[in-house]
This record gives C-alpha cells, sequence and structure tokens, in this order.
C-alpha cells in the first residue's frame, strides 16, 4: 500500500445557522485503501462528503489532492479531479439506457459532435466488463433494473469519469445480501487498481469485513483514525456515542397510568413485521433505532397513513381498526411528523389557520368556524409553545425551522390527543427550541397524562426523556429498557446490532 | 440522513423571519384590483364622457357575470391545486342542452323550469365524473379536462351538427331581464360571489380546499379527506359552471352550435388575475369576480378610447404574465425569503 495520501483534508470546519457541523477535522486516503467514515447521525459525515464531492465549501481548513492544494466550488469541479461520489439515493435517469447513465454529461461525440452511440455502448460495455459485469444489457432501461443492479450502474458511472476517489454513501442500506456480496467484490477489485475508496456504513460487521482504517466523527469532531485489525466494535461504538448526556433533557418524573395503547403483533410489509409493545398514560416511551429500521413506518402504521396488515392495535382497552389518519384523530392520536415541511406545515396559511387545521370541525358552529375561538385557540398556542410570532396572522412559512416545528406540534395539542407520537421531534431546530420542545413533551406526559411515544435518531435525546427505550430493528422490536439500564451503550450495541446475545434475550422485553 | 437535515432550510427561513415586517394589510390583490377598475374607468371616462353612461356601466357588468361566475368554481379548482379546462365547452355544451330544453317545453308543454334546472344537474354531473377521476384514480386535472372538453366540444357538433337555436321561448331570456334596471345576472354574480366568499372563509370545508391546495400531505394527516374535498370542488365548479352557462345561453336570441372558443381561457383568467395563485393554495372568490370585470373593462374601454381592438388579446396577454409573475414573486419571497 502506498502511503502518501491521495486525498487529505485538514482543519475543516463548517458552519451552518445554529449548528457547528465540523469543527477542525482531518481525514485522508490513500491509493488501494477502503477507509470507512464512521459516527452516529448527525455526527458530519454527510457534511463531509459534501465538502469532497464540492457541494458544500468547508469555512476553514485545506483539501489536498496528491499533495497539492485544491478547492471544489461545484460537484463538476471534484468530479473532473477524479471524485466520485455514489449517494444513498442513487442519482440515475430510470428512462435513459444503462449506457447513457452511465456516459451522462460526457457522450463519446462523433467528428460531427453528435452522440456516439456505438462507442458509448462498446465503452460501457468495457468499464462494466472490468467490473466482473457480464450480465447487463447495456442498452436497456436503468428502470428495469433492481437496486444492486443499479448500484453497479452507478459505480460504472464513476469509473467512466476515471474516478481515482470513490465515496460509498451507505453503499448496502438497501441491497439484498447476495447484492451486498457482489458490491464487496466490485470494492475490493477497485481496491487492488488503486482506487481510493471512503466507506460510510452504519454496519460495523461491514466495517470489519471491508475496510483497512476507520475514522470515527462524532458532534462534528474528530474523534480517531486506526487501522481496523487495532480496534474491535465495541471500541468504536464506545468512541461513536461516547457523548456526556447534558442537561438538555429537563425529565419530570412520573407514574406511568393505565395503558392507553397497546399493541400486538402489529404486521404491515415490509417495515413492520411484527411489532408488539405498549404505552401508558403519562409515559414518554422512546423508540430509537437506525435510520430505516421501521420506527417512522410504524408510528404511520399506528395513524392510519400504512394501515397495519394484520395485528391488533388497544386504545383505552378497547380493539379499534385504524385505516386512515381522521380515524386515527378520533380515537385521539396525534402524529408530529418527521418532515414538518412536507407533511405537517401549510407555510402560505397563517398561523391561526395551521393551528386549528386538526380542530376545524369542533370550532364550527352551525357549519360555520367560530372565528373569536380560532383566534383564542393560536394566541393560546403562541403563548404555551412560547411561538415567535409576531400575530396569529402571519404566513406560517415566514417563520423560523423551530417555531414551524412549534406550530406542528401545537396543531396537535388543539386536538387534545391521549396518545402523542412524535417523530424525530428536534431535528433541523436550534438549541433553544429544542430545550423547549423537550420540556413541553415532558410536562405534557407528567402534567396531562399524555401516553407519548418519541421516534428519535439522537440517542441522548431518547435517553434523557425516555421512561423506557425501546430499540427497533428490520421492523422488530429487538431491545427494551428501562430508564435506568437504558445507556449510549447497550441501545448504541443494540440499534447496530453488536453484540446478539444481547437482543436475544431481550426479545420479548417490548410487552413489558 | 445523517447530519444536519435541514439546516440550510432553516437559514432560508431565518431570514425570510427576519427580512420583512408586517405587510401592510391594505395591499391586497382585491383591492389592488378594485383600484385599477376604479382609476381605469375614470381616465377613460375623461376621455371619452359616454364610457361612464349607465347604459354602459351595465353592460360590462352584465357581460362580465358569466364569466365571474363560472370563475368562482374556477378559483375553487385552482385553489385546490388543480385547474380545469373544460368549462369553456361545457358551458356551450349546457347552453344547447338547456335551449334545446326551452324550445322543448314552448312545444311539448313540459315546464321552462326544466331548461334551466337539467343543465346544471349536468353540469354536476360532468365535473363529478372528472373529480372522481382526479380524486380517486389520482389523473393529472388538466389531462382529465383536457380529455372532456374534446369529447364536449366533438359531442356537440354531432349533437347539434352545426344548426343554431334560434325559436328559443320568451322565458328562456333570464340574463336580459331587469330588476330594478340593473341586468339579472349582475345580481346573480355579486350574491354567488359573496356566497362563495362567505363559505371559503367561514366553512370547515372550505378551508379545507386551502389546506389541500396548500399541502395535501398536511391536510391528510390532520384528517381532511382530501380526495373527498376534491371531489367537492369539482362539483361545486359544475354548479357555477351550470349557472354561467344559463347567464350565457339566455344572453341572445340564439344559441350558437359550436363552444365560443377560448371561453375557458377567460375563466382561468379571470380567476389569475383575481389573485389566485397558480400554484394552489391561495385566493379569492371576491378577487377572482374584480379580475373578471378588469378583463371586460379594459377591452370596452379601449374601444372607448378608440384604440385598435386588436391590442384586445395582447393586453388581455400581458395582463395574465403580469399577475402570474407577480404571483410566483410573491411565493419565492415568502418560501426563500429573498427580499
Amino acid at each position: 500500500m502506498n502511503t502518501t495520501p491521495l486525498l487529505e483534508l485538514r482543519g475543516i470546519s463548517k458552519q451552518f445557522p445554529g449548528v457547528k457541523a465540523l469543527d477542525d477535522v482531518r481525514f485522508d486516503v490513500v491509493r488501494g485503501e477502503v477507509h470507512a467514515l464512521l459516527g452516529e447521525n448527525g455526527a458530519g459525515k454527510s457534511t463531509l462528503i459534501k465538502i469532497l464531492s464540492g457541494v458544500h465549501k468547508p469555512d476553514a481548513g485545506t483539501l489536498r489532492l496528491d499533495g497539492q492544494p485544491v478547492t471544489f466550488n461545484t460537484p463538476r469541479e471534484a468530479q473532473q479531479a477524479g471524485i466520485a461520489t455514489i449517494y444513498q439515493e442513487l442519482s440515475l435517469y430510470p428512462e435513459l439506457t444503462v449506457a447513457e447513465n452511465i456516459f451522462v454529461g460526457h457522450a463519446p461525440r462523433t467528428a460531427l459532435g453528435l452522440v456516439d452511440w456505438k462507442t458509448m455502448t462498446a465503452r460501457a460495455r468495457e468499464i462494466l466488463a472490468s467490473l466482473n459485469i457480464y450480465d447487463m444489457d447495456v442498452r436497456k432501461k436503468v428502470g428495469t433494473f433492481n437496486v444492486g443492479n443499479r448500484q453497479r450502474i452507478e459505480i460504472a458511472k464513476a469509473l467512466s469519469i476515471n474516478a481515482r476517489v470513490l465515496i460509498m454513501d451507505e453503499p448496502t442500506a438497501a441491497l439484498t445480501d447476495s447484492d451486498v456480496t457482489r458490491l464487496f467484490e466490485i470494492v475490493r477489485l477497485l481496491r487492488e487498481r488503486g482506487v481510493a475508496i471512503i466507506y460510510i456504513s452504519h454496519r460495523l460487521q461491514e466495517v470489519f469485513a471491508l475496510a483497512d482504517r476507520v475514522t470515527v466523527l462524532r458532534d462534528g469532531q474528530y474523534i480517531d483514525t486506526q487501522p481496523v485489525r487495532d480496534t474491535s466494535e465495541s471500541a468504536l461504538i464506545a468512541k461513536m456515542v461516547g457523548r456526556t448526556i447534558d442537561n438538555l433533557f429537563p425529565k419530570l418524573d412520573t407514574k406511568p397510568g393505565a395503558p392507553i395503547l397497546q399493541v400486538n403483533n402489529l404486521v404491515r410489509e415490509p417495515f413492520t413485521r411484527g411489532v408488539s409493545f405498549e404505552v401508558r398514560a403519562g409515559e414518554i416511551v422512546g423508540l430509537a433505532g437506525l435510520v430505516g429500521s421501521g420506527r417512522s413506518e410504524l408510528a404511520q402504521c399506528l395513524f392510519g397513513m400504512l394501515p397495519a396488515q394484520s395485528g391488533e392495535i388497544v386504545i383505552d382497552g378497547r380493539r379499534v381498526a385504524i385505516r386512515n389518519p381522521g380515524q386515527a384523530i378520533k380515537l385521539g392520536i396525534a402524529y408530529v411528523p418527521e418532515d414538518r415541511g412536507t407533511q405537517g406545515l401549510v407555510r402560505q396559511m397563517a398561523v391561526r389557520e395551521n393551528t386549528s387545521m386538526a380542530v376545524l370541525k369542533t370550532l364550527a358552529m352551525g357549519g360555520f368556524i367560530r372565528r373569536g375561538a380560532e383566534r383564542n385557540l393560536a394566541r393560546q398556542s403562541i403563548q404555551m409553545l412560547n411561538i415567535r410570532a409576531y400575530s396569529t396572522e402571519q404566513v406560517a412559512g415566514k417563520l423560523s425551522g423551530g417555531n414551524q416545528q412549534k406550530i406542528v406540534v401545537s396543531k396537535w395539542l388543539a386536538a387534545k390527543p391521549r396518545l402523542l407520537i412524535v417523530d424525530e421531534p428536534t431535528r433541523g431546530v436550534d438549541v433553544g427550541a429544542k430545550a423547549e420542545i423537550h420540556r413541553l413533551i415532558s410536562e405534557l406526559a407528567a402534567r396531562q397524562g399524555i401516553a407519548i411515544l418519541m421516534i428519535s435518531s439522537e440517542l441522548p435525546e431518547v435517553l434523557g426523556m425516555s421512561d423506557r427505550v425501546l430499540v427497533m430493528r428490520e421492523g422488530r422490536i429487538i431491545a427494551a429498557y428501562a430508564r435506568g439500564e437504558a445507556t449510549q451503550e447497550n441501545v448504541g450495541a443494540a440499534m447496530m446490532a453488536a453484540g446478539t446475545k444481547q437482543t436475544q434475550q431481550v426479545n420479548d422485553g417490548g410487552q413489558a | 440522513m445523517t447530519s444536519l437535515p435541514g439546516t440550510a432550510k432553516l437559514e432560508r427561513e431565518r431570514s425570510a423571519a427576519a427580512g420583512r415586517g408586517r405587510a401592510a394589510g391594505w395591499v391586497t390583490q382585491e383591492s389592488v384590483l378594485a383600484v385599477s377598475i376604479l382609476v381605469l374607468s375614470l381616465i377613460v371616462g375623461g376621455i371619452n364622457p359616454n364610457f361612464l353612461a349607465q347604459g354602459n356601466i351595465t353592460d360590462i357588468l352584465s357581460n362580465a357575470s358569466y364569466i365571474a361566475v363560472a370563475a368562482i368554481g374556477m378559483s375553487l379548482v385552482i385553489i385546490s391545486g388543480n385547474i380545469d379546462i373544460s368549462v369553456g365547452a361545457l358551458i356551450g355544451f349546457l347552453a344547447t342542452i338547456g335551449g334545446r330544453l326551452a324550445v322543448g317545453a314552448a312545444d311539448g308543454g313540459y315546464w321552462i323550469g326544466w331548461a334551466y334546472i337539467l343543465p346544471v344537474i349536468v353540469g354536476v354531473a360532468v365535473e363529478g365524473v372528472i373529480g372522481f377521476i382526479v380524486a380517486y384514480l389520482r389523473v393529472p386535472a388538466i389531462v382529465v379536462s383536457l380529455g372532456m372538453m374534446s369529447i364536449l366540444r366533438g359531442g356537440l357538433i354531432l349533437w347539434t351538427g352545426g344548426e343554431w337555436i334560434y325559436n328559443l321561448p320568451p322565458e328562456f331570456t333570464l340574463a336580459q331581464q331587469r330588476v330594478l334596471n340593473i341586468p339579472i345576472p349582475v345580481y346573480v354574480m355579486v350574491i354567488l360571489t359573496i356566497l362563495a366568499a362567505l363559505w371559503l372563509r367561514y366553512a370547515p370545508a372550505g378551508r379545507a380546499i386551502y389546506a389541500v391546495g396548500g399541502n395535501k400531505e398536511a391536510a391528510r394527516l390532520s384528517g381532511i379527506d382530501e380526495r373527498r374535498v376534491l371531489m367537492q370542488v369539482f362539483m361545486i365548479n359544475g354548479l357555477m359552471v351550470g349557472i354561467a352557462a344559463m347567464l350565457f345561453a339566455t344572453k341572445f336570441n340564439a344559441i350558437q352550435s359550436t363552444v365560443p372558443p377560448g371561453l375557458e381561457l377567460l375563466v382561468i383568467t379571470a380567476a389569475v388575475v383575481g389573485g389566485v395563485s397558480i400554484l394552489g393554495g391561495t385566493g379569492t372568490v371576491i378577487g377572482s369576480t374584480l379580475g373578471a370585470v378588469l378583463i371586460h373593462v379594459i377591452p370596452s374601454a379601449m374601444i372607448f378610447a378608440s384604440i385598435s381592438q386588436y391590442w384586445q388579446q395582447a393586453v388581455q396577454g400581458g395582463l395574465i404574465l403580469l399577475t402570474v409573475l407577480a404571483d410566483l414573486y410573491r411565493r419565492r419571497r415568502q418560501t426563500y425569503g429573498k427580499g
């Protein structure tokens, strides 16, 4: 292995409003190496990749390619320098052929400047053959191929621009086992050929199977780089999550009452595969798990967006069927969705109209909305949640992210729910608003006896807020911990499925 | 997935919140339109006092009224995030049904009221079909209404064979009647506009239209059955088109065998000029009615100011572009906070 770095980053910092995404981070990769980049959600991996691939410009720090300082103003410049990125969401055109996709933007041309189809087809075949792929018709449309094949096309596309550095962001997240095996073969092939590969994955087993070195980021900080053979899964997990929980979480003591929600063997393929648990009045149940583990889909199943195929939902001791959100609302369920922009807020409506949206019928008398009552509701919401809007008539889209989030929350509180499901309640929200939202959730449970199911990708949030923590993986609840037992280490390990013994043990714990 | 989702958005929203204060309350699309209509009328009245004669004013309002009524329905459709380009063809089609029924009533002795009522019912039914396909089969409204437009146009020519209807009975001249020297269509326009405005503003179902047009997914998650809302919107549109068709059919002593060309564009123009956002989610019917009046004041004003009629379409087109650009600019400021 050549040890002079092909690509080297030093002192990289990047600030977004309210968040320091990267703080003095370094990273390097040499030819013929697979370098794994590890970190929790929010650790700064994606920002780092985006800086490498020219999407973001760092506020400070230097990039060196072959020892020469470089700056990338656009993704295209990074590509021309030989840095190719394969994102989680593949960026192929389903209506174009394999060959067209591989050469999109740099198709070979004839003397007349027209696309040289013959050369393009031949070279596409060559590139695929160099990856030991012989079973793909380059003239077929990409839309006809499955995810594994599409990813191979993406890799071929990267090679068509003579990529020297290949960045792979969670490449196995959507792959089947056989596709993963094939991907590994291709990655090893590229490594032998001297390509430098930056490999991002949540799955520690893959890191150990594939990578030569591993770098850990946490909260935008550089933690450590080590050869993979000198480390262990538990050591890496400790580095990834080893942050102290601060007092962002004003958790109040509660005495959980009767069960509000009981779920037995709930199934909605492919994301919910036999889930059982309960949430009691006044209790906050945290739902941890990696992105894609089925947490949001479970919430959407309970809320009637993805109605259950089988299993039982019991609300207040009564078995219910929930086929659409309207029914869920009538049963006293509220859902603050993960993506407030597309699912929660009507941006061009006033604050008042947003807060009353789920209770219009209750506010109406004789077929007309009572304006006074509606305005009062909006005023109360603004006051209770400390929403920084100058009037109930302000257009919701003009408020800051945290305040928008609060409006979505207030819309659901107006419906006086018995069960409140919050999905990533503080995502994209600045620190101050975060603490306010946490305080509110805690108060709703402790003072009003609302049962709360909180989905979060931030472990400290889950641990700091929850009376009980459930861990989901691959559509099932695989571990459950009481407040006292849940630690960064054991929840983190269960999420990533390191230490399978433990998960076996607590398999039925979710019902407790 | 990892790191800072939505921070870029956050940044935009922050600057949006910080960048602007309260919008001046009285600068609404409606007030701008009302002032434009008044100023334009006074200027042209200064050039040619005949423009402000009572006869001309009631003529303009009367001509605008059926477009305004159809534009009420169109506004609901556009606010809900859809479009309906079949309304011109539908007006022609329903007018012919009404005319034939009226002639039949005069000959065959059934009640003349059917000549008014049945076309309206057919209008609701036709729009109900469009609404069903849009809401439940999830076909884009532009495609569905384009198809419906062709069916109605073709069907009308097949049916009438190009013959106009002349021998209309005197009971089928509603639009030519006056009360207190004001044509009936003007009353219809004013009353329907007020009713629709109140309904949109105060009824939960009216609010639901804005919610669905503004953010369908958020509306659905708030327990609003967005498919039912869309179905309702198209059926109300059918009702309005039906009434508009009756005002149109009884305006003259004959009914053409073909659909007046460009009628749907006039209706859409009225709504858009009236401030109904083509992107859905915002707009009022008071605006669309004022829009309908404005696009009728302009050609009349041009005639009285002795400007060539050939300018009319260009002016109307310019007006559409101007209002749509203004709307897009407003939206962009709202979304990205550039301003």
